[in-house]
């Protein structure tokens, strides 16, 4: 694959379709400037101003634009709320769609068969298998980010966190627990 | 494939890193800066055209490849000729590139919007939909699992465009989106359990009164 793919960006360099420059500025931008530290900070913003929770909930792709975050893969935002009775969790059954400026590229098995087919039919085994059991009497819902609209889990702020600054909060936000694979 | 219960185990990596390979990275990054990207949909419709037994045995990161590679010949970017060689043409114009490097991050900054003027919405917050039974020979976005099915309408997004008619050179031609939750008994029988439901974005051309 690696030969395959240089002489393909090789060939659109000299056709002047695409700029070698821009090729590592892009890759650098997904390697060291968004990932899911972004959507952590959207996640301990939430949990420590309830103002700006209300404008996540309201709408979200501004309360996020308010951090900074913003762009392709992220211009509609919906920000899912879980609490003890409902959990969320997030899938793109036809495709990989991930809301990128918040989360950065999905990991492998967020884009694969297994996750993608499963995650709606069988959410509480899919969660299970990252570690987490539901009680059967919290309600799941499935998001199949199925249009542009882009989704992003709230988590439950974990107890015992009162006095803790909102780095220091963010740092307890993992990936899974904004995608709803996994709670916190 | 939403709803199928046999692609294997989850295959769950600790502290992945964001590509695993170079070249995977140079695809990536080949798929944005490409003049291909300027339509989503194309590109999504190009992925979902490699035959199924293949598609099912690629990385993600080879259908991205494939995809691009399909596409650049298809829309006339780059001739059978030149892919095959990997020489350009030296009678061929030399193009502009999209995407320079002084403009990748106000790129990947800029905010953007599938929202556009469409009629009115037929549906409102609380309806009771059925998903149609399509099944149409191009793109679409109503998955399989849901069609026929019956749903509650739970947000509306305003005009969006429709993918369907914009990956086959019919323009944006805008529709009212919306958010329908299906529960997990209607899509998947009596025993899921009862409070579990499923929510997909749907466009109306998709939906019917129930």
């Amino acid at each position: 694959m690696a030969l395959r793919v240089k002489a393909l960006e090789s060939l659109l360099i000299e056709k002047g379709l695409v700029d070698a420059a821009a090729l590592d500025a892009i890759v650098d931008h997904f390697e060291t400037q968004v990932g899911p530290r972004n959507g952590a900070r959207v996640v301990a913003r939430a949990w420590t101003d309830p103002a700006f929770k209300a404008r996540l909930i309201a709408d979200a792709t501004n309360a996020i634009a308010e951090l900074g975050y913003a762009g392709g893969q992220g211009d509609h935002m919906v920000v899912v709320e879980n609490t003890p009775t409902t959990h969320n969790l997030v899938v793109c059954t036809l495709c990989s769609c991930y809301p990128w400026p918040v989360l950065g590229l999905p990991p492998v098995w967020y884009k694969s068969s297994p996750y993608r087919s499963r995650a709606v039919i069988d959410p509480r085994g899919v969660i299970a298998e990252f570690g987490t059991k539901l009680a059967d009497d919290v309600e799941v819902r499935v998001w199949d980010s199925t249009a542009e609209i882009r989704y992003l889990v709230l988590p439950q702020r974990p107890a015992g966190t009162d006095g803790l600054s909102e780095d220091a909060l963010a740092a307890l936000v993992t990936r899974d627990g904004m995608i709803g694979t996994a709670t916190l | 494939m939403g709803g199928m219960v046999n692609m294997g185990p989850l295959e769950l990596e600790a502290d992945e890193p964001v590509f695993h390979h170079a070249w995977e990275s140079r695809v990536h990054a080949l798929s944005v800066a490409s003049p291909t990207r300027a339509n989503i949909d194309v590109g999504r419709h190009q992925r979902e055209r490699i035959p199924g037994p293949e598609y099912l045995a690629m990385s993600y990161y080879q259908k991205w490849f494939r995809g691009l590679s399909e596409l650049l010949v298809s829309l006339g970017f780059v001739t059978p000729q030149e892919y095959a060689t990997g020489q350009a043409d030296p009678k061929a114009a030399k193009a502009t590139p999209v995407l320079f490097a002084a403009d990748v991050r106000a790129r990947f900054r800029r905010r953007g919007s599938f929202s556009r003027e469409a009629a009115p919405p037929a549906f409102a917050r609380g309806d009771t939909v059925r998903a149609r039974n399509l099944n149409p020979p191009g793109h679409t976005r109503l998955p399989r699992y849901a069609r026929g099915h019956v749903g509650v309408v739970v947000a509306l997004h305003g005009g969006h465009v429709f993918p369907d008619s914009h990956a086959h050179g019919k323009g944006e031609d805008p529709h009212p989106l919306y958010t329908v939750r299906f529960t997990a008994t209607e899509l998947w029988g009596a025993a899921a359990n009862p409070r579990d439901s499923v929510c997909l974005d749907l466009w109306e051309p998709y939906l019917e009164r129930a």
